[in-house]
C-alpha cells in the first residue's frame, strides 16, 4: 500500500532520467535552458514541445484531407457520370481569374515559407512581419477575387437551388457541378479566413518578438496550415476551371 | 524519449524561390495543355502536374524533405485514406453498367 | 482524503470546468456522457414499450420513427464513440506511459466543451420536436422531404465529430511522443495500443462524415442538389459518404472495449496475455481493414454487385484479428489463476457476447444472406450485441475495475456482481429474441408488426427492463463508494501496470519523478523484478 510517490529510479539502468522538481536544471541538449518561459511543464524540452506540436499539426492536416476529401469524391462520381455537363459548365468560370488566383496563392505560401524562416533564423521583428503581412494581403487578394468570381455567379443566377438558371444544354448537371463548384471553394476560402485570422494573432506575437531560434513553432504550424490550403487550390483550380477547354469557352 | 532536437534545419532562400519557380511553371503549363485535345490523356497530365506541385509544397516549404519518418509516414497516410475512399468507391460506380457475370 | 491528490487539489466549480487536467476532464466526460446514455436509454424504454404490442398504439408512425432515430444519434455519437477514450483513456493513458498530461492539455478540454456544444444541439433538436430520419440520414428523405429538425442534429453531430477527432490527435501525438524512457512500443500496455489504433479511426474517418452531415444541412438550407435524383444526384453517394466513417466508427466503439478487456483477464487471471503483439497488431490491423468493409452497408441500396463481392470478402477477413483477440484472451485465462471480481464477470460477458455478435456479423457479411435479413431485428440483434454486449460491458467492466484508481474508494463488491448478473441477463433477454424474429422477418424501424411476432417483443422488452436496473445499480453503488466507500490503496486489486503504481487517486502531476521503464508492464508470471517497474 503506497500513499506517497513511486520510488525514486535505480541507478545504473539506461535511459535518462528527468528530474521535474523545480529548480533543478534539464541534464540534456543544450539549445534547452532549463525553463524557457514558453515552455509547458508537461513537456521535458523545448524540443519535445515542438516534437508534439508539428506532429499535432500534421495529424490535423490528416483530418483536413480526407474532411476535403469527401467533396473531392462527389466531384469524381458526379464528372464520371456527367462528363460532358461538367464541361459546358466549368467553361462558364474564367480561367483567367482562377490562374490569377492560383498564383497568388503559390506567391502566398512562398512568402509564408519566409516567415517561418524568418522566425527560425531569429531576423527582426519587422523582417517577420513584414513575411506574414505580406501573406495575409497575397491571401485576402485571393479572397477578393473570389467575392467577384461569386458576385458574377449570383448575377446570372447561377446559384443552385430554387432560382436556378442555365442556358447551356445540361442543365441538371451544370446544377450539381455548381454546387460542388460553391461548396468546395467555400470551404476553402472559409479555410482562407480562418488562416488569417491565425496570422494576425501570429504577426502580433511576432510584433511582440515572442519567436527566434528557440521558439518559433507557432508560426512553424500556421505555415503547415497555409501551405495545406494552398495544396487543396493546387487541385481545385484545374479540377473546377479547366474541365475540357479544348472544347473551347471563354 | 531522449533526443529531442528543435529543427535545426533551415532551407536557404534560393531553395524558395526556385521552388516557386517550379509551381509557378507548372500552373501555366497545367493552363497552355487545357487547351489542347489529348483525349484522357488531358486528365493524366493535369492530375499529374497537381500532384508534383502538392508534393513540392510538401516536401520543400512544409519541410517534409528534412523531417522525421513519422511525419512523412503521417502526410502519407492522409493521400493513401484519400485514394482508398476514391477506389473503393469508384468499385461501385465503375461496375454498375456491368452485364451480369461477364465482368465487362 | 488527506494526501494532495487531482481531486482536492484546487476546489471551485472553475478549478473544475478550466482545468487542464487529463484526470478531471475524463470525471467532466463522465458526467456528460452518463447522462447521455439515460437520454437514449430513454428513447430505448419508448421503443420498447411500443413494440410489447402488435398495433402502433403507443406511438404514432412520425413519432416512432423519431424515438429510434434520437436513440440511435445519443447513443453512437454520443455515448459510445466517446465513451471508453474519453473517460478511461483521458484518464489513464498518461499514467500508463509515465508522462505528466496528455500532449495537449489545452485542446483536451476544448474537446469536452466541443461535446457539449455538440450535445446541446442535439438535444434542442430533440426537445423541439426530434428528429426522424433514422440516425442513418439518409437522403433524399432527410435533404428534401422530413419535415423534422434535421439541421439542428446534424450540425450537432458534425461539432461532436470535432471532438472526436481532437481526442484521436491528442492520443496520438501523446503516445508517439510522450512515453517514459525505456517504454517501447512493445512494452506498452494493449490497453494503449487499443487507443493508438481507435485515434487512427477517430483521426481518419471523422472529417468524413463531418462534410457529408454539413452536406445535407446545406442541401436542406440551400437545396442545391448534390443528392437529389431529380437533378441526377446520387442517393446512394450519400451512403458511401456516410458509412465510410459509420463503419469503421463501429471499430472506435470496439477496439478501446477490447483494450479494456486486454488489462482485465491479465489481472484476474493472474497471468500475462498469450499473444502480446498478436493482439496489439490485431488492434491496428482491425482499424486499417474497418476502413475497407463499408459498402456492406449498401450491398441492397443499388450498389455494384461486384462492389459488393469486394466488400465482402474484406467483411470476411476483418473478422479474422478479432477473432485472434478472443482466442488470445481465452488462451490467457485457461489455467490462470481466476478471481471472479466484477470487472472480470464483465469481461467473461464481453467474451462470449462479443463473439455472438462478432460471429452474426459474418452472416450479414454474405450478399445473398443479407438480401433476406437487411433492415430486419437480425441486424438490430447483431450490433446490439457488439455494441451493447461488446463495448458497453468493456466500459461498465473498465470503470469497475479503474474505480478505486480514479475515486479512491472502493465499491460494493456484492452490489456490483447483482448488477453485472443483472446486465447479462437482461442483455440475452432483450436481443436474442431480435435475432429469431429478424429472421423470421420483423422489419427494423417500424412501430407495428405481425401479431405472430408479439412473443418475441415481449421477452426483448421484459429483458430491457431487467437490463436498465443492472444499468441503474452502478449509479448509486459508484456515487455511494464516493460518500461511504473504504479508502482504496493504491492497487486494490493486485494488478500490474504503472497506474497501480501511483496512489488512489493519483496527485496532479501523475507522477513526482518521471519512471524509468526497464521491462513490459505486466509481469503477471513470476518473474525477476528488476528496477522501477
Amino acid at each position: 500500500m503506497s500513499d506517497g510517490y513511486p520510488q525514486a529510479p535505480s541507478v545504473g539502468l539506461p535511459g535518462r532520467v528527468s528530474i521535474q522538481a523545480p529548480g533543478n536544471p534539464h541534464d540534456e541538449q543544450s539549445s534547452a535552458h532549463p525553463h524557457h518561459p514558453k515552455l509547458q511543464h508537461h513537456f521535458d524540452d523545448m524540443g519535445q514541445q515542438a516534437e508534439a506540436s508539428t506532429l499535432g499539426m500534421w495529424v490535423f492536416l490528416v483530418t483536413e484531407i480526407m474532411f476535403f476529401g469527401g467533396l473531392f469524391l462527389a466531384y469524381l462520381v458526379y464528372r464520371t457520370q456527367n462528363p460532358m455537363a461538367f464541361q459546358e459548365a466549368s467553361a462558364h468560370l474564367s480561367w483567367k481569374l482562377g490562374a490569377f488566383n492560383t498564383a497568388v496563392l503559390i506567391f502566398s505560401s512562398l512568402t509564408m515559407a519566409l516567415a517561418v524562416r524568418s522566425a527560425q533564423t531569429s531576423e527582426s521583428r519587422g523582417t517577420q512581419v513584414f513575411w506574414l503581412v505580406t501573406t495575409m494581403i497575397l491571401g485576402a487578394t485571393f479572397l477578393g477575387v473570389k467575392v467577384i468570381e461569386y458576385s458574377e455567379k449570383f448575377a446570372h443566377n447561377n446559384v443552385p437551388g430554387p432560382n436556378f438558371v442555365w442556358d447551356g444544354q445540361y442543365p441538371a448537371g451544370a446544377e450539381i457541378f455548381y454546387s460542388l463548384y460553391f461548396c468546395m471553394t467555400g470551404l476553402h476560402a472559409l479555410h482562407m479566413v480562418i488562416g488569417l485570422g491565425i496570422m494576425t494573432v501570429i504577426a502580433i506575437m511576432a510584433w511582440r518578438r515572442q519567436f527566434n531560434t528557440e521558439y518559433f513553432t507557432p508560426v512553424e504550424i500556421t505555415g503547415l496550415y497555409w501551405h495545406f490550403v494552398d495544396i487543396v487550390w493546387i487541385f481545385l483550380f484545374p479540377l473546377l476551371y479547366l474541365i475540357g477547354r479544348h472544347y473551347g469557352g471563354h | 524519449m531522449s533526443g529531442h532536437h528543435v529543427s535545426h534545419h533551415v532551407a536557404p532562400k534560393s531553395l524558395y524561390y526556385l521552388i516557386f519557380a517550379l509551381l509557378m511553371i507548372g500552373t501555366a503549363v497545367t493552363v497552355i495543355v487545357a487547351y489542347f485535345d489529348l483525349g484522357a490523356f488531358n486528365n493524366v497530365v493535369m492530375l499529374t502536374i497537381a500532384c508534383t506541385k502538392a508534393l513540392l509544397v510538401v516536401l520543400y516549404f512544409m519541410h517534409v524533405r528534412w523531417g522525421t519518418r513519422l511525419t512523412w509516414v503521417v502526410a502519407a497516410s492522409g493521400f493513401v485514406w484519400l485514394l482508398i475512399m476514391f477506389g473503393f468507391t469508384l468499385s461501385d460506380y465503375l461496375t454498375r453498367g456491368w452485364v451480369g457475370g461477364t465482368l465487362r | 482524503m488527506d494526501t494532495l491528490n487531482y481531486i482536492n487539489n484546487g476546489h471551485g466549480l472553475a478549478s473544475w470546468l478550466l482545468t487542464k487536467d487529463h484526470k478531471r476532464i475524463a470525471l467532466l466526460y463522465l458526467v456528460s456522457i452518463t447522462f447521455f446514455f439515460f437520454l437514449g436509454g430513454l428513447f430505448a424504454f419508448m421503443i420498447r414499450l411500443e413494440l410489447l404490442t402488435p398495433a402502433g398504439d403507443v406511438l404514432t408512425a412520425e413519432n416512432y420513427n423519431k424515438m429510434f432515430t434520437m436513440h440511435g444519434v445519443v447513443m453512437v455519437f454520443f455515448f459510445l464513440i466517446p465513451s471508453i477514450p474519453a473517460v478511461l483513456g483521458n484518464f489513464l493513458i498518461p499514467i500508463m506511459i509515465g508522462a505528466k498530461d496528455l500532449a495537449f492539455p489545452r485542446i483536451n478540454l476544448i474537446s469536452w466543451y466541443i461535446y457539449v456544444l455538440g450535445g446541446i444541439f442535439t438535444l434542442v433538436a430533440a426537445l423541439s420536436g426530434g428528429v426522424d430520419t433514422g440516425w442513418t440520414f439518409y437522403t433524399p428523405y432527410s435533404t428534401a422531404a422530413a419535415n423534422s429538425h434535421v439541421i439542428t442534429a446534424a450540425l450537432g453531430v458534425f461539432i461532436t465529430g470535432f471532438s472526436s477527432i481532437l481526442t484521436g490527435l491528442n492520443f496520438i501525438v501523446t503516445i508517439h511522443r510522450m512515453r517514459a524512457p525505456g517504454l517501447t512500443w512493445f512494452r506498452l500496455p494493449l490497453f494503449v495500443w487499443a487507443h493508438y489504433a481507435t485515434s487512427l479511426v477517430m483521426i481518419l474517418g471523422t472529417p468524413v462524415i463531418a462534410i457529408t452531415v454539413l452536406l445535407v444541412a446545406a442541401e436542406r438550407v440551400l437545396h442545391m442538389g448534390i443528392f437529389d435524383p431529380a437533378l441526377g444526384g446520387d442517393p446512394v453517394l450519400f451512403q458511401h459518404l456516410f458509412w465510410f466513417y459509420s463503419h469503421p466508427a463501429v471499430y472506435i466503439m470496439i477496439l478501446p472495449a477490447m483494450g479494456v478487456i486486454s488489462e482485465i483477464v491479465q489481472a484476474f487471471a493472474r497471468k500475462n496475455v498469450f499473444g502480446y503483439s498478436f493482439i496489439a497488431f490485431s488492434s491496428l490491423a482491425i482499424a486499417i481493414i474497418g476502413f475497407l468493409v463499408w459498402g456492406h452497408h449498401i450491398f441492397v441500396a443499388g450498389q455494384s454487385v461486384y462492389a459488393g463481392m469486394l466488400f465482402s470478402i474484406i467483411s470476411y477477413i476483418v473478422a479474422v484479428p478479432s477473432a485472434i483477440k478472443v482466442f488470445n484472451w481465452t488462451a490467457t485465462i485457461y489455467r490462470g489463476s481466476i478471481s471472479l471480481d466484477s470487472p472480470m464477470l464483465y469481461a467473461f460477458g464481453f467474451i462470449g457476447l462479443f463473439t455472438i455478435g462478432g460471429l452474426t456479423g459474418l452472416f450479414l457479411a454474405a450478399m445473398g444472406l443479407d438480401i433476406h435479413v437487411h433492415d430486419t431485428y437480425f441486424v438490430v440483434a447483431h450490433f446490439h450485441y457488439i455494441m451493447v454486449g461488446g463495448a458497453i460491458m468493456g466500459y461498465l467492466g473498465g470503470l469497475h475495475y479503474w474505480w478505486p484508481k480514479i475515486s479512491g474508494k472502493l465499491y460494493s463488491e456484492p452490489a456490483a456482481k447483482l448488477a453485472a448478473g443483472l446486465v447479462f441477463i437482461g442483455f440475452n433477454l432483450t436481443f436474442f429474441p431480435q435475432f429469431l424474429v429478424g429472421y423470421l422477418g420483423m422489419p427494423r424501424r417500424y412501430h407495428m408488426y405481425p401479431p405472430e411476432f408479439q412473443v418475441f417483443n415481449v421477452m426483448s422488452t421484459l429483458g430491457a427492463t431487467i437490463l436498465s436496473v443492472g444499468y441503474l445499480l452502478p449509479m448509486f453503488y459508484f456515487v455511494h463508494s464516493i460518500f461511504r466507500g473504504k479508502p482504496s490503496p493504491a492497487d486494490p486489486w493486485g494488478a500490474k501496470g504503472l497506474e497501480w503504481e501511483v496512489p488512489s487517486p493519483p496527485p496532479t502531476e501523475n507522477f513526482a519523478v518521471t519512471p524509468i521503464v526497464t521491462h513490459g508492464t505486466h509481469q503477471y508470471a513470476p518473474s525477476k523484478e528488476v528496477g522501477v517497474v
